[in-house]
């Protein structure tokens, strides 16, 4: 009896302070999962997420305030990647049909009135005033925001059309 | 629109059915002789484990609401069933049959999500689930038949189905037979004498389960699915190896109290497993290393269990306990990878050894 | 000489039976022909002419771009019809940019410069010969030759390779070629060796080619090329295969054959080389082999660079029966057409319309581990375990476990009981990590470019409040300028 107690209330305090001391040694700064969140994210500040920034949307989810699918410019790849480094499952649903898309000027109804290329946050949208703009696809992140602002609807998000080089398999669809 | 086929666009003409097919082939001369030595009720057993097998695997295909058809037709319920009932004793009831083929096929393998998915092989849980609960239907034996005591199709199937004896047909298997002994104090010599003859048990014309005496038989299917490279030499010949090696060494050291590797090499299910269980594909390692270890380690576990165990075989426990093993040996024993070192990194600039 | 051990391929039915009995033929020259810009690893090539102008054979029409990179020539005298996209040979059936040739029927060439001793050239002419000549491996990979070339003399090559493992079933373009044209192979090779600087060759040949090895050792005789016969097996073609059967060194997984001191090219590339430098002809056709359980006949024809998969068809008596399937290249790695109107380039070995038959069944069932696809992995992969990894969508995990390594040469496919597109599960994977690739370096970029543009609203905003609060001052000095003026005056 004696034996039990005195062996069990030792073990329990060593475990005790192993863990005390595991905590002070161990200790991470608070927010270095929000700036390894926000290495991930695509930086572009879009807003998109509903939160200020992509620092805002970092902080939330490290909180667990937000889905990890909450980057519609991310997409699949940023989703996966903020599930990895949080650790959790991460709901596809919803996601997988989002296609890439990208910036498009219809030039025929494009007035050359610079709204879009002023709000865009990665400098994608080339032009000047009264002149036809256009859009630097590799520059765009389908952020959205020409697409609200464009007085006449000439610039919209279209699906990237795949090229020869981009193009690969799709997954094998097997029934068993 | 046309759907474009990735390459390879030609096949080796195989296929899983084919395989299972294959293996049942090697199986059928050790079992119609099992048929010949101990009579109808064997046939019967054969019959109601096959079918209660089909039966079952297409009831829970239907609960699952998966296709029926094309997952019956790759045959490996069959042959699944099939390596039960050769490794049940041939006079046993009918239920026990039932209950081991519905064992085998819904709990050891469809629970596991079917065909490629269970980590346990479904015969050998079987199996060794029935040996645990009806301890006394699983290790009652008969003598090989001769033509005066062989009971005619109708005894046979009374046999089987209504649980009628015939006299003097009840024997013990030789494992079991020595083990007695051993527990009354008898020495392994005379536990032997009049018991054991070397060349009697390599045609199997003895007490036992039928698919598991005529070694003979067993060995020459063997040796027919490694020429037909269904399966490979590895883990048959290290299981083997791992019985032979030690019953070899303690047998010398104290033959009053071991038996030799004959003894052992001829006996119970060794050969059958070796060549028929042990190589199942899904429940062993994938690299041929890997398949080394697993075989040599069954062989020592089997000569273990047979020799410090309780139970008188051991062949199904040790499957079993390596099939759990087996994950751990395929995350370890893995191939190295061309331009690699085993670690994974890139090799150095020097040239590889000969044959490596 | 005594080879050294390899792992793993297969054996499949060769089928060479159909085709190699027939002596190499020359295609009549289509009528139009479409030459497509990219037929190479590495940059397109920039077009040089314009629709309606008249070129003639061995005229360079796309002049390669970058250090990796291949010019293209055109395979007959015409007129160039129309410079757009055509489908290209490509699985997706997407197209590329293509040149389309009318043919005027004279096949004028170019006037072209002979060298009588192409051994009298330096090591560099023959290099600078082989890249203006467009040159590309042509047992597939594709790869620009001279810049192979020039890479290996910067790495001090010792050991040339050449490659007559033509492994693929049907496939006897090779074959054909060593048979019929050894001696001009053996200068190419002995080209190639000169201008690397090489001290050994050897060209291993798969001993299921007994005609082509008697030739070939006949040709090689009394030079310093060895020729070795190595066993037939699928894929012994596969460069580092030939070069661990020949050497038994092996080229590190992060590295290029280069690396430890050796080059590795095919037969037909060695024969296109001396071509190119004797006679100063650029790559404008090539012997590929028409082959199938549904051709009429099968052949080893000589094609222009351009003509339609259905020229070739037609010209080997159209189909015996309606193909399953036509395949360009062969049945292991070779891909499946949309159509036949696609254009020859220069890495086609063949064509290949098979029948249901010879493709078999390609109903997927489970996997049963039985292992047969570890055993024929060349490359020490765990197929099963790579394809159980990407099927759960978790492409990460088989990279961990050597994915990057696959060379996607169809062992594991062709051997599976189970039918299982092993080869389609890796290289949807590996498509799918090429396009987070790609995403991830887009997303850096624009990272930065938002970066930038923040500062900027930043910086002007700044400057501009700065700039107010100086006029700001300005405004409050003159005020009070004013009103000490105005009160002195008081």
């Amino acid at each position: 009896m004696l034996t039990a107690l005195t062996s069990l209330t030792i073990l329990g305090a060593l475990l005790g302070l192993i863990l005390g001391v595991a905590a002070k040694v161990f200790r991470v700064e608070g927010n270095a999962m929000v700036a390894e969140l926000n290495e991930i994210l695509p930086g572009s500040q879009c807003g998109q997420c509903g939160f200020p920034g992509c620092n805002g949307a970092a902080q939330a989810l490290a909180e667990g305030r937000a889905p990890v699918t909450l980057c519609p410019p991310g997409g699949r790849a940023v989703a996966l990647a903020l599930a990895a480094k949080l650790g959790v499952d991460a709901d596809m649903s919803g996601v997988e049909d989002v296609v890439p898309r990208v910036a498009d000027v219809r030039e025929e109804l494009c007035i050359g009135c610079t709204r879009c290329f002023k709000v865009c946050p990665t400098d994608a949208i080339m032009g000047a005033a009264q002149q036809i703009h256009s859009v630097f696809r590799e520059a765009c992140t389908a952020c959205g925001k020409c697409e609200e602002i464009c007085p006449t609807e000439s610039i919209r998000l279209q699906p990237v059309t795949v090229t020869l080089h981009a193009w690969y398999w799709n997954k094998p669809k097997i029934a068993a | 629109m046309k759907t474009i086929a990735h390459s390879p666009h030609a096949h080796a003409p195989v296929t899983v059915s084919r395989v299972m097919l294959t293996v049942m082939l090697a199986l059928l001369p050790a079992t119609l002789y099992g048929f010949w030595i101990y009579g109808w009720p064997a046939f019967n057993i054969w019959v109601v484990t096959l079918l209660a097998a089909v039966i079952g695997e297409a009831f829970v295909l239907r609960l699952q609401q998966r296709p029926v058809r094309p997952v019956l037709s790759d045959c490996s319920g069959l042959l699944c069933a099939w390596l039960l009932a050769i490794s049940l004793p041939p006079w046993t009831p009918w239920w026990i049959a039932l209950l081991g083929s519905w064992f085998a096929v819904i709990i050891a393998k469809h629970v596991y999500g079917g065909l490629g998915q269970n980590p346990f092989n479904p015969a050998m849980a079987a199996r060794v689930m029935l040996l645990i609960s009806f301890p006394v239907e699983m290790t009652t034996w008969i003598a090989p038949l001769d033509s005066a005591h062989a009971p005619g199709w109708l005894q046979g199937l009374a046999v089987t189905f209504t649980g009628a004896q015939v006299d003097g047909m009840a024997s013990a298997s030789l494992l079991g037979h020595v083990k007695t002994e051993f527990t009354r104090g008898i020495e392994l010599q005379q536990a032997l004498a009049g018991y054991y003859a070397p060349l009697q048990a390599l045609w199997g014309n003895r007490a036992g389960s039928m698919g598991e005496t005529a070694a003979l038989l067993l060995l020459a299917g063997g040796l027919f699915l490694i020429a037909r490279r269904i399966i490979t030499w590895h883990a048959p010949v290290a299981m083997l190896v791992g019985v032979f090696v030690p019953s070899l060494l303690f047998s010398s050291i104290n033959p009053v109290h071991y038996a030799g590797p004959l003894y052992h090499l001829l006996s119970g299910g060794l050969i059958l497993g070796a060549f028929f269980i042990i190589t199942d594909p899904v429940t062993s390692p994938n690299t041929a290393t890997g398949q080394l270890i697993y075989g040599l380690c069954c062989g020592l576990l089997t000569w273990i269990i047979r020799t410090w165990g309780g139970y008188p075989e051991g062949v199904a426990f040790a499957v079993m306990l390596m099939n759990a093993a087996t994950p751990f040996i395929d995350h370890y024993v893995k191939p190295r990878i061309y331009g690699r070192n085993r670690k994974g990194d890139s090799v150095s600039l020097e040239p590889v050894k000969k044959g490596a | 000489m005594n080879l050294f051990k390899l792992r793993g391929g297969v054996h499949p039915q060769g089928r060479k039976e159909l085709a190699e009995k027939h002596a190499i033929r020359q295609l009549p020259m289509p009528e139009r022909l479409f030459v497509p810009l990219q037929q190479h690893v590495g940059a397109p090539a920039q077009p040089l002419v314009r629709v309606g102008d008249q070129v003639l054979k061995g005229q360079l029409i796309g002049a390669g771009q970058g250090f990796i990179s291949a010019p293209v020539h055109a395979p007959t005298s015409g007129r160039i019809a129309a410079i757009g996209d055509f489908s290209a040979a490509h699985p997706s059936g997407l197209s590329s940019p293509t040149v389309t040739i009318e043919a005027d029927g004279l096949d004028n060439w170019l006037p072209t410069r002979s060298v009588d001793d192409p051994f009298a050239l330096s090591p560099e002419e023959i290099a600078n010969a082989v890249g203006a000549a467009g040159i590309v491996g042509l047992g597939g990979a594709t790869f620009p030759s001279a810049v192979k070339l020039s890479l290996s003399r910067k790495n001090n090559v010792h050991t040339l390779i050449i490659n007559g493992g033509e492994c693929e079933p049907y496939i006897t373009c090779d074959d054909r070629l060593m048979q019929e044209r050894a001696a001009e192979i053996i200068e190419g090779v002995r080209l190639i060796r000169y201008a690397v600087g090489a001290t050994r060759v050897m060209v291993g040949i798969e001993d299921n080619k007994p005609v082509a090895l008697r030739e070939m050792q006949a040709a090689a005789a009394g030079t310093e090329v060895k020729i070795v016969a190595v066993p037939a097996m699928y894929p012994m073609g596969w460069d580092k295969q030939m070069i661990r059967a020949l050497t038994g060194c092996e080229v590190p997984a992060d590295g290029r054959t280069a690396d430890i001191g050796m080059l590795v090219h095919n037969v037909a590339t060695a024969f296109a080389v001396r071509d190119a430098v004797r006679f100063g002809r650029p790559l404008v056709s090539r012997v590929l082999t028409v082959s199938g359980g549904a051709i009429a006949t099968p052949a080893n024809l000589q094609v222009p660079i351009g003509a339609l998969v259905e020229d070739l068809f037609s010209f080997c008596g159209g189909f015996s029966q309606k193909p399953a399937r036509m395949v360009l290249g062969g049945p292991m790695m070779g891909v499946e057409l949309f159509t036949a109107a696609v254009p020859v380039v220069k890495g086609t070995s063949g064509v290949l319309a098979l029948t249901q038959q010879e493709i078999g069944s390609t109903q997927a069932a489970p996997c049963i581990r039985c292992s047969n696809c570890v055993r024929a992995c060349p490359v020490g992969l765990l197929p099963l375990e790579l394809a159980a990894h990407i099927r759960s969508g978790d492409s990460g995990a088989a990279v961990s476990r050597g994915l990057k390594d696959c060379i996607a040469c169809g062992c594991c496919s062709f051997v599976c009981p189970s039918h299982i597109p092993l080869v389609h599960y890796f290289n949807f994977a590996k498509g799918e990590l090429m396009e987070q690739e790609r995403g991830k370096l887009k997303q850096s970029a624009t990272k930065i470019l938002a970066e930038e543009r923040l500062a900027r609203i930043e910086r002007i905003e700044r400057e501009r409040l700065e700039a107010a609060a100086k006029r700001k001052a300005a405004r409050e000095a003159k005020k009070r300028a004013e009103q000490m003026s105005k009160m002195e005056v008081a």
